[in-house]
């Protein structure tokens, strides 16, 4: 008795979504399968990577990523070496500085810096912001206002700020807007929800589900993942349609795995290997539960992630 | 799958003697189909009708013991659905082509790794033996060393010559990876006859399929399945396919672990090894074979492993005890917090990086997280008293102060209460404002 495997895709498929224009845009989403089930139908569009650039990246510490970024020194510097790295399909300016608990840079000089490389780059941009939600909102919107035309993507819309985030992005400026939420399938759809009622076009969001570090509770993450693509495919549920992208490097990077020198950890090795494996890692793993794209750091991981993506799909 | 208590209702004596316990056989049969009671409770069910039943009740996929280590047993395709049973293992490939020197050396470099994460070893489980070549002596000389290690193997031998040699010499905690639709017959004998799990391979699912039934049909089901495909797209679709097969349709025959060979998908790539060996986490790889485990891949691949591989219903905790941070002695404050793993993980992560010296003192609380520990009262004044008296905190440590979450700042005046002598400071209500607190303390 043969075997003959069942294969089907689902009838619910993910959204596409644009990003940037001209020749570098790209495209997320669109399939109607599990993440790789290539043998159940084809992909669309294969998961993009994104280079995050910050403008504390002076301060990163790992030989061979200084060498990489070697001379650079503005935000400009740094986003038009990122988009020679192979791999790299889009950039994500990630304006750390702004942190009013921290370097508490004035909105008006990240603005400046936002679009200086918006100038000087064509690939798609992606803006993460500090975290603090009223300085976060007042960034976002002025960021959006300045790159009006480019298709950007705003990371993120929270339930705190989601009516001033999504009214001035995705409505005033016609931008993509991220719905961020916490780990969690029903607060995903809620926010969804909640984006909608603005009158904001489903195709204009992408989710950001929550984010870990493997090791780290990446779980919830991995459960989150599988219970959103499974209901917004199985179910056809157009709450939970929307692409998904994972800020994978901020974690991985801020791990001890990651951090712990050699000297307090001998038996571990070169740290920035270390580095570079729990970013693979935690790219791979949020690639593997349905992220359409992941935000990476690393050139070696960046390529690393990129072979693996190619190998699958 | 799931047999409903009609079907099972039909088979039964229908005599509704009460033998059983049950008012009728009708009952009973309920009673069984639910797994609530076992169908040896009736004394009249055919001994055919029994086997009958215990095949279709029987779970999806079988649990195959090797050693101590467990493999499959699975019965659902995600962990949210109810739990994932076992973790998936790990093997470092040896094989016939290396020198002698580099066989020592890789056998010595997998046992480097060996570490505790959150109560739980990690470390290499198995070795994996290949062998390409025919002399039998080569190989058992191998497999020799290869058990010295101590690790159960993975015997991966397509001669049966130089299979029935390893057998002799490799002790019982052996999986013989060595059956194809072509040698299936003379492996299952020798795997029988040495009582070792068999694992089969073929070049398509389809041949995988008829070679499993004809194992099947000589009555060995103490089988796993070896998935590798030429390509890490084939293998990921063997994997998905077997498993699906499995669990979603009920066949039983795809219903075993399975092994995928990584270190071969990746060719020398060890930061793709690192992908690939997380994608087959997550999707459905029984034994992991690498081509070597450093810290570098073994840190972020066990810790995501204890992930995946947690029961949904019970939270990850860590031990309940004093935890000295960047050299922290008895005159180091203290900061207080609950054993959810996560919570641990990311306050003494804060910790470490504020380079401030700190005893971390983990209370416990069912493995809940702060607030909902607090809220449902095992996060209090009083059970952190029986904390500080079962740790003996008061003698261990002479500085007196306590930073408590900033979340349960609340709790700061009752602390003080139960803990005369100690000074309460409300810490930060996120983590990541730890290292600026500490050092502002400072």
């Amino acid at each position: 008795m043969a075997f003959t495997p069942k294969t089907a895709p689902f009838s619910g498929k993910i959204n596409a979504v644009t990003l940037g224009t001209g020749d570098k845009a790209i495209v997320i989403g669109g399939q109607n399968v599990m993440p790789f089930y290539t043998f159940d139908a084809p992909i669309e569009n294969a998961p993009k990577i994104g280079v995050e650039i910050s403008d504390l990246a002076a301060n990163w510490d790992a030989p061979a990523l200084n060498e990489f970024y070697a001379g650079c020194t503005t935000m400009v510097d740094y986003a038009k070496k990122a988009e020679t790295m192979p791999g790299a399909d889009f950039l994500c300016l990630h304006f750390e500085s702004a942190d009013p608990n921290g370097e508490n840079r004035s909105v008006a000089e990240c603005v400046a810096d936002a679009k200086a490389v918006a100038d000087a780059v064509t690939m798609p941009i992606v803006i993460m912001g500090c975290k603090n939600i009223e300085k976060d909102g007042e960034l976002f919107s002025k960021i959006a206002e300045a790159l009006q035309g480019k298709n950007i993507l705003v990371l993120s819309a929270r339930n705190e700020d989601y009516k001033t985030v999504g009214a001035s992005v995705a409505l005033a400026y016609g931008q993509k807007v991220g719905a961020e939420t916490a780990d969690d399938i029903n607060l995903a759809k809620q926010l969804n929800i909640m984006l909608k009622g603005l009158s904001i076009n489903p195709e204009n969001i992408v989710m950001n589900i929550g984010t870990a570090a493997v090791g780290y509770g990446f779980e919830y993450v991995a459960s989150t993942l599988d219970r959103v693509r499974l209901a917004a495919l199985a179910q056809s549920d157009a709450d939970l349609q929307m692409p998904i992208m994972s800020p994978v490097s901020p974690d991985a990077w801020s791990v001890k795995e990651s951090t712990a020198t050699e000297e307090d950890e001998p038996a571990w090795g070169n740290r920035e290997e270390r580095a570079i494996d729990m970013e693979v890692s935690t790219a791979a793993a949020n690639l593997t539960g349905g992220a359409d794209a992941v935000i990476m750091r690393h050139p070696a991981a960046i390529a690393t992630i990129k072979k693996f993506i190619t190998e699958l799909v | 799958m799931a047999l409903k208590g009609l079907d099972i209702f039909k088979l039964s004596p229908k005599k509704n003697c009460k033998e059983c316990g049950s008012p009728t056989c009708m009952a009973f049969c309920m009673k069984v189909a639910q797994g609530a009671i076992s169908i040896d409770k009736c004394p009249y069910f055919s001994d055919d009708a029994k086997a009958m039943l215990n095949e279709q009740t029987a779970p999806p996929m079988k649990t195959i013991a090797v050693g101590s280590h467990k493999l499959g047993g699975e019965t659902v395709l995600y962990r949210h659905e109810k739990t994932l049973v076992n973790k998936n293992l790990y093997a470092v490939a040896v094989g016939t082509t290396l020198s002698a020197e580099e066989v020592d050396a890789k056998l010595a470099d997998l046992q480097k790794v060996d570490y505790e994460r959150i109560g739980e070893r990690m470390y290499v489980e198995f070795v994996f033996v290949a062998n390409t070549q025919s002399d039998p002596a080569v190989y058992a000389e191998l497999v020799k060393k290869a058990a010295a290690t101590g690790r159960d193997l993975i015997l991966e031998c397509w001669d049966v010559e130089c299979a029935k040699a390893a057998l002799e010499v490799a002790g019982k905690n052996v999986i013989l990876d060595g059956a194809t639709p072509d040698n299936w017959e003379a492996m299952n004998d020798i795997a029988t006859a040495a009582g070792v799990v068999l694992g089969v391979s073929a070049t398509s699912l389809s041949d995988l399929y008829d070679t499993v039934k004809k194992l099947e049909g000589k009555g060995n089901k103490n089988l796993v399945l070896d998935v590798t495909g030429k390509t890490a797209k084939e293998t990921l679709a063997n994997a998905v396919l077997v498993r699906r097969t499995a669990i979603k349709d009920g066949d039983r025959s795809f219903g075993y672990p399975s092994i995928v060979n990584v270190a071969r998908l990746a060719k020398g790539d060890d930061h793709l090894q690192t992908a690939y060996a997380t994608l087959f986490t997550e999707k459905y790889g029984s034994i992991l074979v690498m081509e070597h485990m450093t810290y570098a891949q073994a840190l972020p691949l066990y810790g995501l492993r204890q992930n995946i591989f947690t029961d949904p219903q019970k939270p990850m905790k860590v031990e309940s005890k004093i935890y000295p941070l960047n050299g922290a002695d008895e005159n180091s404050p203290c900061a207080l917090t609950v054993d959810f793993a996560l919570t641990y993980f990311l306050v003494s992560g804060e910790l470490e990086r504020s380079n401030q010296p700190v005893n971390l003192i983990i209370t416990d609380a069912s493995g809940m997280s702060v607030l909902t520990a607090w809220a449902a009262g095992k996060f209090s004044s009083s059970t952190v008293k029986k904390t500080f008296e079962t740790l003996d905190i008061e003698n261990k440590i002479k500085n007196r102060t306590l930073i408590i979450p900033g979340k349960v700042a609340v709790m700061k005046g009752e602390i003080q209460e139960k803990l005369p002598g100690w000074n309460g400071d409300v810490g930060p209500l996120e983590a990541g404002r730890l290292p600026k607190y500490m050092n502002d303390m400072e």
